[in-house]
């Protein structure tokens, strides 16, 4: 006997996490259907998964794959991640947030992955590790190199606002 | 999980949260593609009736489970979760043919239910209890007692009101109509209240 949880439980707890980290790799147009993969694979999968497993670690190693899959068919065919424009979709009005996801496109892929798996998807490095390949210390790394891009880019970014500001208001 | 580092202003911004309709629209695409790629292996939805609202579920074979409210969602879905499989997503198209008959039996346009049922939540004498209580007509009622006879176990009312009270659908599997041979209407699972609603429903015919 399983003492699992009614796998609608599954999504409506991990639901909201698995999309941000779906956006966060491949932009906002393809992350319904990266979503879509991940849960029609996790329910394929569910029975066998042991119990008392990481679950949300679970599902966010499966959108890796399925994001990475999407990534891939989306490079073959046509524009590569970087140059998507991160379109400010209905609820993300606030200019900082669209800014940052333009910056987060731009980092490196390994960078970029290692940041939303631990920073959105609460991974530990163990586990980001396991998702993307390589040691937990270079998933450590990547996370944090790639954070220090974020914050650098973002601080020229609001400095270059605050210039703006200066000479609008002269 | 929690964010542990010194990035929690960065964490916020990397997209605000997804909306609820966002995600329940992205849950049903889920739930019609499950079905399809035979991966539901329980449907469920709810609905709202004049005996409060019900929640209903379906295996690929039929009706699995009938519940009222007081018997509470988590745990009807967590008990199916463990005795039929954990692949459980709400999925109202799979109980179309379910709400179409209990909608007519409420609006007292149906008598019998007809659709496919699965009852691999019952076994044994209580199985056979409800294999024998649809033979209980519309309108009328049986007493403990003669069910027991009725199934080869004269002396055995109290386990046929053990059956009725853990009948996994009821409604369609009618235990309302298991009375007490004093007259009074006994336990159910419903509440009292609710077995007195379903005798006056189906007298009022």
């Amino acid at each position: 006997m399983s003492d699992k949880l009614p796998f609608s439980e599954v999504v409506s707890r991990h639901g909201a996490t698995v999309l941000l980290v779906c956006r966060a790799v491949v932009g906002p147009v393809d992350a319904d259907d990266a979503w879509s993969e991940t849960f029609v694979s996790a329910l394929r999968a569910y029975p066998a998964l042991p119990a008392g497993a990481n679950v949300e670690a679970w599902l966010v190693t499966i959108a890796h794959r399925k994001a990475i899959d999407l990534l891939r068919k989306a490079r073959r065919s046509a524009t590569p991640m970087a140059d998507v424009p991160a379109a400010p979709t209905r609820r993300t009005d606030d200019p900082s947030v669209v800014d940052l996801r333009r910056l987060l496109a731009r980092l490196p892929e390994r960078q970029r992955l290692a940041v939303v798996y631990h920073y959105v998807g609460g991974l530990p490095y163990a586990e980001v590790a396991a998702a993307m390949g390589g040691s937990p210390d270079a998933a450590r790394r990547a996370a944090a190199d790639g954070i220090a891009r974020l914050r650098k880019a973002e601080s020229i970014t609001a400095r270059g606002e605050t210039a703006r500001a200066r000479e609008g208001r002269s | 999980m929690t964010v542990d580092e010194p990035c929690q202003d960065l964490a916020g911004l990397f997209g605000t949260p997804p909306g609820a309709g966002e995600l329940a629209a992205l849950g049903e695409r889920l739930a019609v593609r499950a079905d399809d790629e035979g991966l539901l292996d329980v449907a469920y939805r709810t609905l709202d009736t004049p005996v409060g609202p019900l929640l209903l579920a379906a295996t690929a074979t039929g009706l699995v489970r009938v519940a009222y409210e007081r018997e509470g969602v988590e745990a009807v879905l967590g008990t199916l979760a463990a005795r039929v499989s954990p692949r459980i997503l709400r999925a109202p198209r799979r109980l179309d043919a379910a709400v179409r008959e209990l909608e007519e039996y409420f609006a007292r346009r149906r008598t019998r239910f007809e659709l496919p049922l699965d009852l691999r939540l019952s076994a044994g004498f209580r199985r056979s209890v409800l294999a024998y209580l649809p033979g209980i007509g519309y309108g009328t009622t049986a007493s403990y007692q003669a069910v027991a006879a009725a199934v080869h176990h004269p002396g055995a009312a109290r386990a046929v009101g053990t059956a009725c009270a853990t009948n996994p659908l009821p409604i369609v599997v009618p235990c309302h109509r298991v009375v007490r041979s004093d007259g009074r209407v006994g336990a159910y699972l419903g509440g009292p209240e609710v077995k007195h609603r379903l005798l006056d429903l189906e007298a009022d015919r």
